[in-house]
């Protein structure tokens, strides 16, 4: 088992309800076991699955990367700065 | 400002009083800022690589702000305006499209709505961090607390 913690912004924290939370995931797992226990945990993220782009310890990231323990995933929605 | 410097671009963005003809009041910018710290540094040092500038410096703002108030600041200067003109250009596009940066409109009434975004572009190649020594504003800065961080 490995944890890892997923952490959320703007709507993505809003539909979640939380700014970030610990998993645990089995030691196999990739950035998709990760967001699949965050929208089963959050249904509310569902609506934004499509837009949403991922970071792994502050670097994007595919999907089918592996994880490991401690590290910091990330789930960004569509992004406006300036 | 550097003597062999001959001219420095800066752009300054503030916060619009409308926003797709709609009245705007303010509003609120969420930072990942861990991210964006490091994004800013790697910016930078990516600038200096592909134009021969003198100095860059790039400001966001974090939290709340109003009509009118600046939030995002990029500063190069070059030896001759072309490289300034064109390395400004390519950081403000960059912060725009690949930093974790998001935004809350302020409307009338006091009700807010984030606005539409594009999904962050991710980068074509890291570069290493600047070690250079930083005596002004630079990085993400919070407008309350006025903590100012070093990229």
């Amino acid at each position: 088992m490995i944890r890892i913690k997923i952490i959320y912004f703007a709507q993505a924290r809003e539909a979640a309800g939380t700014k970030g939370e610990e998993f645990k995931l089995d030691g196999q797992s990739s950035v998709r076991t990760a967001l699949s226990k965050a929208f089963e945990a959050h249904p509310k993220l569902r609506p934004l699955e499509k837009a949403i782009k991922v970071a792994v310890n502050e670097e994007i990231t595919q999907e089918d990367a592996p994880l490991k323990e401690g590290d910091r995933v990330a789930l960004l929605p569509p992004v406006v700065g300036g | 400002m550097d003597d062999d410097a001959g001219g420095t671009v800066l752009f300054v963005g503030t916060i619009r009083n409308q926003t797709n003809g709609k009245e705007v009041k303010g509003l609120e910018y969420e930072v990942y800022r861990r991210m964006a710290e490091r994004q800013i540094a790697k910016l930078e040092e990516e600038i200096r690589m592909r134009w021969p500038i003198k100095s860059i410096r790039l400001v966001h703002r974090e939290g709340k702000l109003k009509v009118g108030e600046v939030s995002v600041v990029v500063a190069v200067s070059a030896a001759h305006r072309g490289e300034a003109f064109d390395a400004a250009r390519y950081a403000i596009d960059r912060i725009k499209e690949s930093f974790p940066i998001w935004k809350r409109e302020k409307f009338r009434g006091g009700r807010y709505a984030w606005a539409k975004g594009t999904p962050i572009q991710s980068r074509s190649a890291s570069a290493p961090t600047t070690s250079e020594p930083q005596t002004s504003p630079r990085g993400i800065v919070r407008r309350r607390t006025r903590s100012l961080v070093e990229a």
